[in-house]
C-alpha cells in the first residue's frame, strides 16, 4: 500500500471557517477544482462561535455611515499600524459581501422598513453590525457551508490535519496531512494554496478558542519561508465567563454592552467612566443617561465607555481586579438586568436580543441574566498579527501561498474592532479565492511532487509512536499554556518575557521527545503532539515580537513601557525563519499612506 | 416577583457578589465520580469505568477530557466549541441523547456512575466518535436556496422581521444530529436510504418558508425524502438542544404541503399561479 493517497487540485484551501469557505466558493466560481480541508466537521469551525455581528457601513440604521467612517474607525482602533490598503478595501467591500450572503440565503435581523438591521459595537461610530440575535457566526458559516456543498468544483476533506506545506523551489506545491478518523496520510497537490486556519488561542490557558486554534497556518507559512507580521498583538476579549471553572474563557458577546449592558466593580461603581482615552473623549458619553440613549439608537448621543475598544476595556477590568475591586472569582460584573429600570418587559427583550447568552448562563452557570449580573473577565480571543500578505491579492511572501481571515495580518493593526472579523473573512476570503484562482490558472501544470519531502514529514509525524520512553504531550501543552498566560498575557514586562522565552526553549526540547500510546485511528494524544509544534512556534513568535516592542499600543501593553511611543508608530514587526532555522525579527517601515486616505482620517477626527 | 423600582445597579452587583462568594465556598467540596465510558472500535467494545475528581459546575465533557488527559490519552471524543454552539459533542448520557458540553454533572444522579456512549443511529468509529458523514451527503440532495429577483432599487430585498421569525427558528440548528439519532425511523428501522430525518426536514422547512425562496421542494419530500415515515412522536423536538419545535413547526407543515400538493390539485394550481406572479413582480 502506498504511504499516502494523492489528490490534485487547482486551489487548495486549508481551513473551512468563514474565510476558507468564502475563498473556496470564489475559486469554484472561477471554475477551479478546489480542495477544502476542515480540521473538524464541515460547519463546526470557530466562526460558528462569533456572536455579535459583521461590520459593514451600509447605513441602514444611521445614514451618516459610509466606508470613510468605517475606514477611519478601523485605523483608529488599530492605532495606525494597520495595512491601510486592507482597511480601505475592507470598508469599501464589506457591504456588498453582506448583501451577497443575503442573496445566498442568510436571514439577518430586520429594520422596521425591512432592511438588514445593524447594531452598535465597540469602536464603531455608528450602528454597523449586521447580525442575527447573538448567533451571527452560525448564520454566516451555515450560509456559506450550504452554498459550498452545492458547488461541484469543491471537494471537502473533513477532520484532516495538515502537517506541512510542500514546495517546488520557491513556490508552494500543495500540502501533506492525515485524516483523523483513520490516521491515513494524504498529499493534496495544488497550484495555489489558501491558508484560512484561524488563530492561536490555545497557546493560552484562558481562551475563548476551541482546541483547533493552535496556530497551524501561521506555523505552516513560517516553516515554508513566509513572513509573519505583528505577532505581538493578541486580543484579550474583555468579557469571558469566569465561573464555574469549567466554563472559564467562554465568550460573552460584546453585544451585551451594545444592547445597554454596563460594567460594575464589586462596589457597584461603573468604573469605565474613570478612564477614557484622549483620542476617544470626543466620541464618548460623559454620563450614564447619554450612554443609555446611545444604545437605544439616539443619534444625538455619544457611545457609553463600555463600548470603547477591547484592549482598553480589558485593561480597565484588570486594573479593577488588581486594585482589589474585582468580583469573587477575579473578574468584574457585566449587568444587563439593570435595563428593567428603563424598559418594560426587559426580560423578554433580553431573551430576544441575546438568546444564546441567556441560554449559556442559565445552563452553564445557573444564572438568569435578566435578573442577575454576570461575572466576567478577559479571555484570549484573537490574534491581530499573522501571515504577512499583499493587501489586494492576499498572497504571502511565498509564491502561490495565500492567507485570509484571522491567520493573515494587516487589517486590524494593533487592535481589532469587534465585528470587523466576520466582515474580514468575507472580504478577504473572496479576494484570496479570486487571486489564488488567477494564480493557479496562469501557472500551467502542477508542480512535480517531492515524494522525498513528503516521506520525511510522515516519518517525523509518526515519531511519537516509535518512542518507548518520554512523557505524554498533554503535560507539555498545559505547561506552555500556563507559561504564556502568566508571562505574555494582557500586561507584559521584560523579565517575564525573557523567562517565557527560555521556558519555550525547554518545552520545545521536551516536545521533541513526547511519546504517544495506541494507534493512528482517532487518537487525540497524537493530534496534540502534532499541534504542539505549531503552538510552540507561534508562542515564540508572539514573545519575541512583544519583547521587541518597547511601548504600549493596542492589544500589546507593557508595564515597563506603559506609554505609546512615536518611535514605534511607524513600523511593523516582521518575523521570518533564518537559514539555519532560527527565528529572525525585523522592524519594517509601514508604507506611506495615500493622500486621499490621510485626508479621510483627518476629516473624521 | 420583580421589584421594578427598587434595585439600583449597586444593589444587584453586591447581591451577585454575595451569591458568587457562596458558590465559591461550595466549590471547595471536591467529590469523586465514576464514569462508565464506551470504549472500542466499530461494533466491538464495552463500557469501561473511570473514576475522576469533579468540582462544581463541571459538565460531562470536562470529565471526559480529564479522563483523557490523566488516564486514557487515546480516548476518542469529538468536540469543538464547548459552549453548545457547534454541535460536535453529541452522545448518549445515561441513555439520553445530549451534548456533553451542556450537560452538567449536578443534573445527573450522584449515587450511580454516569454512562457515556456514542450515538446509535450512526456507525461507530472509535470510543465516543461516530461516522456522521451520511448527514452531509443528505444535505446535497436538497435543492439549494433559490431567491426571487431583488425587489428594491438597491438590488436587495425588503423583508419584515415578522416574516423571518419562523425561518430564524429553524436556522438556529447547530447540526448536532441528536434529532437524527433519536428518530426511530433511523435509529431502529435504519431507513437512511429513504428518509432524510428531522434535521433535514428543518432544513427543507427553512428553505420552503424563506420569504425569498421560489423553488418547490415538496414533490421531492414524499418521493425521495420520505416525510411520510415520520409519525410525529416528537422525540426529535424533545432532544433538540436549541429548543426548535421540529415536529410542530417544521415537519407537520411540510406534511400538510405534501397533502395539499397531491390531494388538492386546485389549490396547487392557485399556488403555482401566485408564485409565477410573485416571480414576475
Amino acid at each position: 500500500m502506498a504511504e499516502f493517497e494523492t489528490y490534485e487540485f487547482d486551489v487548495l484551501v486549508i481551513g473551512a471557517g468563514g474565510a476558507g469557505l468564502r475563498a473556496a466558493i470564489e475559486a469554484a466560481a472561477h471554475e477551479c477544482k478546489v480542495g477544502l480541508i476542515c480540521k473538524s466537521l464541515l460547519g463546526k469551525a470557530h466562526t460558528v462561535m462569533a456572536e455579535g455581528g459583521a461590520a459593514a457601513a451600509m447605513g441602514n440604521v444611521d445614514d451618516r455611515d459610509n466606508w470613510r467612517v468605517h475606514f477611519a474607525d478601523t485605523m483608529r482602533g488599530g492605532q495606525y499600524l494597520n495595512n491601510w490598503r486592507m482597511a480601505e478595501l475592507h470598508a469599501k467591500e464589506a457591504p456588498d459581501r453582506i448583501k451577497e450572503l443575503e442573496a445566498w440565503g442568510a436571514v439577518f435581523d430586520r429594520t422596521s422598513d425591512g432592511r438588514i438591521l445593524q447594531r452598535n459595537f465597540g469602536g464603531h461610530r455608528y450602528p454597523r453590525l449586521a447580525h442575527v440575535g447573538d448567533r451571527t457566526g452560525l448564520e454566516m458559516i451555515r450560509t456559506l457551508q450550504d452554498r459550498s456543498v452545492h458547488r461541484h468544483q469543491i471537494d471537502v476533506h473533513m477532520e484532516c490535519t495538515v502537517v506541512t506545506l510542500l514546495k517546488d523551489g520557491d513556490r508552494v506545491a500543495g500540502a501533506l496531512g492525515y485524516d483523523r478518523e483513520r490516521g491515513r496520510f494524504k498529499v493534496w497537490r495544488a497550484k495555489a494554496v489558501v491558508l484560512a486556519t484561524g488563530g492561536i488561542g490555545k497557546a493560552y490557558k484562558i481562551t475563548s478558542n476551541s482546541w483547533e486554534y493552535t496556530g497551524d497556518g501561521q506555523s505552516l507559512a513560517y516553516n515554508a519561508g513566509a513572513e509573519l507580521m505583528d505577532m505581538e498583538f493578541v486580543q484579550f476579549h474583555p468579557t469571558g465567563m469566569i465561573w464555574p471553572p469549567s466554563v472559564r474563557g467562554i465568550l460573552v458577546t460584546e453585544g451585551v454592552r451594545g444592547e445597554g449592558g454596563i460594567l460594575l466593580n464589586k462596589d457597584g461603581r461603573r468604573f469605565m467612566f474613570d478612564d477614557i482615552p484622549d483620542n476617544y473623549k470626543a466620541q464618548t458619553a460623559d454620563n450614564a443617561e447619554e450612554g443609555w440613549k446611545y444604545t437605544q439608537g439616539d443619534k444625538a448621543s455619544r457611545r457609553p465607555p463600555e463600548l470603547l475598544t477591547r484592549d482598553h476595556v480589558a485593561r480597565c477590568i484588570v486594573r479593577e481586579v488588581k486594585e482589589g475591586r474585582g468580583s469573587p472569582h477575579g473578574g468584574v460584573f457585566l449587568d444587563i438586568a439593570w435595563i428593567k429600570e428603563k424598559i418594560p418587559n426587559s426580560a423578554e427583550h433580553i431573551k430576544k436580543k441575546l438568546p444564546s447568552m441567556y441560554h449559556q448562563f442559565k445552563q452553564l452557570a445557573g444564572i438568569d441574566i435578566t435578573t442577575t449580573p454576570m461575572e466576567i473577565g478577559p479571555t484570549t480571543h484573537y490574534i491581530m498579527g499573522g501571515v504577512r500578505v499583499d493587501g489586494d491579492t492576499q498572497m504571502s511572501t511565498v509564491a502561490g501561498l495565500f492567507a485570509a481571515g484571522e491567520v493573515a495580518a494587516g487589517l486590524h493593526g494593533a487592535n481589532r474592532l469587534g465585528g470587523n472579523s466576520l466582515s474580514d473573512l468575507l472580504v478577504f476570503g473572496k479576494r484570496a479565492g479570486e487571486h489564488a484562482a488567477e494564480f493557479a490558472k496562469s501557472s500551467g501544470a502542477l508542480s512535480p511532487l517531492n515524494a522525498g519531502a513528503a516521506s520525511a514529514a510522515i516519518r517525523e509525524a509518526l515519531a511519537p509512536f516509535e518512542r518507548t520512553t518520554g512523557e505524554a504531550p498533554y503535560a507539555v501543552q498545559h505547561e506552555l499554556q500556563s507559561l504564556m498566560q502568566d508571562n505574555v498575557g494582557i500586561v507584559r514586562r521584560e523579565e517575564e518575557m525573557a523567562h517565557a522565552l527560555s521556558g519555550i526553549a525547554a518545552l520545545k526540547e521536551r516536545a521533541r521527545h513526547v511519546r504517544v500510546e495506541g494507534h493512528r485511528e482517532y487518537n487525540p494524544g497524537w493530534h496534540t503532539a502534532i499541534d504542539l509544534a505549531n503552538l510552540l512556534t507561534v508562542s515564540e513568535a508572539i514573545t519575541r515580537a512583544a519583547r521587541d516592542r518597547k511601548e504600549s499600543r493596542g492589544g500589546h501593553f507593557r508595564d515597563d513601557y506603559p506609554a505609546k511611543e512615536q518611535a514605534y508608530a511607524t513600523h511593523n514587526t516582521i518575523i521570518k525563519r533564518g537559514a539555519s532555522g532560527e527565528m529572525q525579527l525585523e522592524r519594517r517601515a509601514i508604507p506611506p499612506m495615500r493622500d486621499e486616505l490621510k485626508a479621510v482620517i483627518a476629516e473624521m477626527g | 416577583m420583580d421589584k421594578p423600582m427598587q434595585p439600583s445597579s449597586q444593589h444587584t452587583a453586591s447581591d451577585a457578589y454575595t451569591a458568587a462568594q457562596a458558590a465559591q465556598t461550595a466549590s471547595a467540596r471536591r467529590d469523586k465520580r465514576t464514569f462508565s465510558v464506551w470504549r472500542g472500535e466499530g461494533n466491538d467494545g464495552k463500557l469501561v469505568n473511570y473514576t475522576t475528581e469533579v468540582v462544581e459546575g463541571m459538565v460531562v465533557l470536562d470529565a471526559i477530557h480529564q479522563i483523557q488527559s490523566d488516564q486514557a490519552n487515546d480516548l476518542a471524543v469529538r468536540w469543538n466549541c464547548k459552549a453548545g454552539k457547534c454541535g460536535s459533542c453529541s452522545a448518549e448520557i445515561n441513555g439520553k441523547p445530549s451534548l456533553m458540553c451542556m450537560t452538567r454533572l449536578d443534573e445527573l444522579p450522584a449515587e450511580e456512575p454516569v454512562t457515556v456512549e456514542p450515538m446509535r443511529a450512526f456507525p461507530r468509529v472509535r470510543d465516543l466518535v461516530t461516522d456522521v458523514s451520511w448527514n452531509f451527503r443528505v444535505k446535497k440532495t436538497v435543492q439549494e436556496f433559490t431567491p426571487r429577483p431583488p425587489d428594491a432599487q438597491d438590488g436587495t430585498w425588503r423583508m419584515d422581521q415578522a416574516d423571518v421569525d419562523r425561518v430564524q427558528e429553524f436556522r438556529k440548528c447547530i447540526e448536532c444530529f441528536l434529532c437524527q439519532n433519536v428518530c426511530h425511523v433511523l435509529r431502529d428501522h435504519h431507513k437512511h436510504d429513504e428518509f432524510i430525518g428531522p434535521r433535514f426536514f428543518v432544513h427543507v422547512a427553512a428553505l420552503e418558508m424563506h420569504p425569498l425562496d421560489v423553488a418547490d421542494r415538496v414533490p421531492q419530500l414524499s418521493a425521495e425524502h420520505g416525510v411520510g415515515y415520520c409519525n410525529i412522536t416528537k422525540c426529535c423536538t424533545n432532544v433538540c438542544p436549541e429548543g426548535i419545535t421540529i415536529t410542530d413547526n417544521a415537519i407537520i407543515p411540510l406534511k400538510e404541503r405534501v397533502v395539499d400538493e397531491y390531494f388538492d390539485p386546485i389549490g396547487k394550481l392557485v399556488k403555482i399561479f401566485s408564485r409565477r406572479k410573485q416571480q414576475a413582480k
